[in-house]
């Protein structure tokens, strides 16, 4: 018996809609069979990963904090994912943004630096995207692997920023903790709901989701990213700049990442610290992908893994679930989503080998 | 070799569907030994399926296939090897990197040494010569086809089965392989001859079946049969009439070539060795040659796809072009149509309208970058209407659409840009006979406007229907311009050979 993978010929709006569906319900049954064999109360687990975040408003708008990096930082790999360029490395980006942003308020630690919001989230932002482009430059210039350069630069990025902390930037006052001191209230992003920890760069999230429809489906730039991306010969033959391709996508990553690293010193941390970014450079290319590298799928996608984020902690403090078992959910719920979009492409066709014929 | 001698293969009401695609419906066929039959039908008519079925490649949905008399299941291409059947495609599979005697000893059992006097003894015997220990990648095309007839040959099979094998050969290899053929069938092999050219097969062949769109429209001795006839059998109307009317003199020189010389960067690509043209507007140049003898090099190096090593080995319309890339060159005023459709002159996943935005948004598109939907649909729609493209709506995708469709709109986006130099790669490769006669008055009548165009053809025909002066592009190298008025196919099939012989 053979098993094959045939195109469809057309996919289904429907089917596409229901693919993050079904990949949710699969990931549950999956998860409750795999909390009862660890011999957690599964239950309890599923509810504290699912259900327990919406059910106060402090843990809801937790969510929308979360929801923030994750939509600005997948906003901007996307535009480059779209174009072949493959930014694997948003996460230094997102550090040195935050590195950037926080020399404003660790030279002016009193706030008598004047507009210190703003330059802190421009020098984010540009710094972001010099780090991104650092991978341009060398894969326009040399043919160097932007995949493999982004990942490295984002360790060296890290090292930074443990220098920085361990020695110049630290705190002095902070009992040797390896973190800067506390911004002043003007290098402190408002905040949209009193009471929560959520910050403007909600807002920022989706202005840069608007910007990226608006580029992607109305502009000609976004077209032909996109033709880089699907048809790379046929952008060769429209005489479409390769290289350019590269630098616009490794700066709009690298800058939306950095600008997401400014926000988040200047929001929920009031600090520069070790754990600036827990990991959000990484988890923003699952939400891209989740998100069908459509922005309007992003805004989506981002909202719904800072769920399961939110949900993860909650479960590991209410039903005693292992960091790891989140995380086998978080990649369980990945899986099963490139599954499901990959059966809204193509059937799957059995054919039985039939007896030999007489010959 | 009588007629009523019994068949070997007969297909039995065989009909095959590939989705929503009818590929064959209720075929009949039956193919008797000493017999060369053609199977004749425009791209897409259904051959290429219908000789799966008969090699194992695929299953018929429906009806019977016998051999000598006797159903037969065919599942694999090694059961068809098996009762006898032997197929080469048009397309070779041999390995480049290793010799003719290893590449027939993979398919076919015994020693090396014995295979090699076998290759040279089946050599003499139907002149069929190529050298055992030579490497592939040094053989010619006809050379090539000729260790793939042999390696069918030694399998020792009772129907031999080839798809389109003139499509690849100069005219002289054309004659060589049909005398092969004869002394084949004399010695009792049943032949199948897939074809879509009438004037070779009322030559060769006596008999033949007629497919159009997957059915069979006549079985019929070609011997007896006019091609006017045979043309309609295939294409169910008679084919247009081209008239080649050259009145403008021509203008100015347009395209020019001067001293063009590019390395090849892959082992097995070609070398391109000082070539000179002078395309003027008003004018239609052919290049005629197989393909894969610069053919590819040559149209990525015009179109700026690929840059030269020196800017003024290029020149259009007095600009020196060649280190400028290929938008540059469309802002010249240059238009190109590719060979390959998918991937390249278009982008199978978008609609027909973002395909034309790919190349056209120089026609009032873009507003500050902003895509200006309603010229770009505007333009679309004009496109399909005036160039005949069979599609339910312009949003469709470019991927659905049948390669000859997506031919003329390919064609159409390109013409629509009121190019002053055109290029053109294979302009008619799987289009129907009627479109690509549209296909040719199109470009005669964009060289009566004053446009100059080079076209880059296998088909000898086309270019002797339409193009002024013709050059042979053989090994990387050009032949001198031969004027197309007095030009023979023989005195190109010479210059095709020439350079290597």
């Amino acid at each position: 018996m053979t098993i094959q993978l045939v195109r469809r010929d057309t996919a289904s709006r429907a089917a596409m809609v229901s693919a993050p569906i079904l990949a949710l319900v699969l990931t549950c049954l999956t998860s409750l069979v795999l909390f009862a064999l660890l011999g957690k109360p599964a239950g309890t687990a599923l509810y504290a990963l699912l259900l327990k975040p919406f059910l106060s408003w402090y843990s809801f708008s937790e969510i929308l904090l979360k929801t923030a990096p994750l939509m600005l930082i997948a906003q901007g790999l996307a535009i480059g994912f779209r174009a072949n360029v493959f930014n694997i490395g948003a996460e230094g980006q997102f550090i040195v943004g935050a590195i950037c942003a926080s020399a404003f308020p660790v030279f002016f630690p009193d706030g008598t630096f004047p507009l210190m919001l703003p330059a802190m989230i421009i020098a984010g932002a540009i710094g972001g995207m010099a780090y991104g482009c650092i991978a341009a430059g060398l894969r326009t210039r040399f043919g160097a692997s932007e995949i493999l350069v982004t990942l490295m630069l984002s360790l060296i990025a890290a090292q930074i920023l443990n220098y920085l902390l361990l020695g110049p930037w630290k705190d002095p006052q902070g009992f040797n903790f390896p973190q800067t001191v506390m911004f002043p209230e003007n290098a402190m992003l408002p905040l949209l709901f009193e009471g929560t920890r959520t910050n403007i760069s909600l807002i920022f999230a989706l202005i840069a989701s608007g910007l990226a429809h608006l580029m992607m489906q109305h502009h000609f730039s976004g077209f032909q990213l996109r033709i880089s991306g699907l048809a790379p010969r046929a952008a060769l033959y429209a005489g479409f700049n390769g290289n350019k391709m590269i630098w616009i996508s490794l700066a709009l990553g690298g800058m939306a990442a950095g600008i997401a690293g400014a926000s988040e010193v200047s929001g929920p941390l009031g600090q520069l610290q070790r754990s600036v970014s827990s990991g959000y450079g990484y988890a923003a290319i699952i939400v891209a992908y989740m998100g069908g590298l459509r922005p309007i799928g992003i805004v989506v996608s981002s909202f719904l893994i800072s769920i399961v984020y939110i949900g993860g902690d909650n479960a590991t403090v209410t039903a005693g679930l292992p960091v790891a078992a989140v995380e086998v959910f978080q990649g369980l719920l990945l899986a099963f989503y490139l599954l499901t979009f990959t059966l809204i492409r193509f059937r799957i066709e059995f054919t039985p080998s039939q007896s030999r014929g007489n010959t | 070799m009588s007629d009523h001698s019994p068949a070997l293969l007969t297909l039995n009401d065989v009909s095959k569907r590939y989705g929503t695609v009818q590929a064959n419906k209720g075929i009949d066929l039956a193919v008797r030994a000493g017999s060369i039959h053609a199977v004749l039908g425009e791209n897409g008519a259904g051959k290429s399926s219908l000789m799966k079925m008969i090699y194992g490649v695929e299953k018929p949905d429906s009806g019977t296939i016998n051999w000598n008399g006797t159903p037969v299941h065919l599942n694999k291409p090694s059961d068809a090897q098996a009762l006898g059947i032997g197929m080469v495609f048009q397309h070779f599979s041999l390995f480049e990197t290793l010799s003719v005697v290893q590449n027939v000893s993979l398919l076919v059992p015994g020693k090396q040494a014995e295979l090699a006097d076998k290759i040279t003894a089946f050599g003499n015997q139907f002149g069929l010569h190529v050298d055992p220990d030579a490497m592939v990648h040094q053989l010619s095309v006809g050379e090539r086809q000729r260790v793939e007839i042999i390696r069918c040959l030694l399998l020792d099979p009772k129907l031999l089965i080839l798809d389109e094998p003139t499509s690849v050969l100069p005219p002289q290899s054309v004659v060589m392989l049909f005398k092969t053929l004869r002394s084949l069938q004399a010695k009792g092999m049943a032949i199948l001859f897939i074809s879509h050219k009438l004037d070779e097969i009322r030559e060769l062949c006596d008999e033949a079946t007629v497919l159009r769109r997957g059915e069979v429209t006549g079985h019929v001795d070609p011997r007896t049969q006019s091609a006017a006839d045979l043309a309609k059998l295939m294409i169910g109307h008679e084919i247009p009439k081209l008239t080649k009317h050259n009145n403008t003199p021509a203008g100015d020189i347009a395209l020019q070539l001067r001293g063009l010389e590019h390395p090849s960067k892959t082992r097995f690509g070609t070398s391109l060795k000082s070539l000179d043209l002078h395309l003027r507007s008003g004018q239609i140049i052919g290049i005629a040659g197989i393909s894969g003898n610069g053919q590819q090099e040559l149209a990525a190096l015009i179109s700026g796809e690929a840059l030269c090593a020196k800017a003024d080995m290029i020149t259009i319309l007095d600009q020196p072009a060649g280190r400028i890339g290929a938008s540059q060159r469309r802002a010249l005023g240059f238009s190109f149509v590719p060979e390959e459709r998918l991937g390249r002159g278009a982008v199978p996943e978008m609609s027909l309208a973002d395909n034309s935005l790919l190349t056209a948004h120089r026609q009032g598109m873009l507003q500050n970058g902003f895509i200006k939907r309603k010229v770009e649909r505007s333009f679309t729609d004009a496109c399909i209407a005036d160039f005949d493209v069979r599609t339910a709506s312009p949003e469709n995708e470019a991927g659905a659409l049948s390669g000859g469709n997506l031919q003329k709109f390919i064609l159409g986006r390109e013409i629509m840009l009121a190019p002053k130099v055109m290029l053109v790669s294979q302009p008619t490769w799987g289009v129907d006979i009627g479109a690509a006669t549209a296909i040719r008055r199109r470009l005669l009548e964009m060289r009566d406007q004053g446009a100059a165009i080079l076209v880059i053809s296998e088909e000898l025909e086309e270019l002797f229907q339409i193009c002024d002066i013709l050059h042979v592009l053989s090994e990387g190298q050009l032949s001198e311009p031969l004027d197309a008025a007095t030009t023979t196919a023989q005195d190109i099939g010479a210059y095709m050979i020439g350079a290597t012989e």
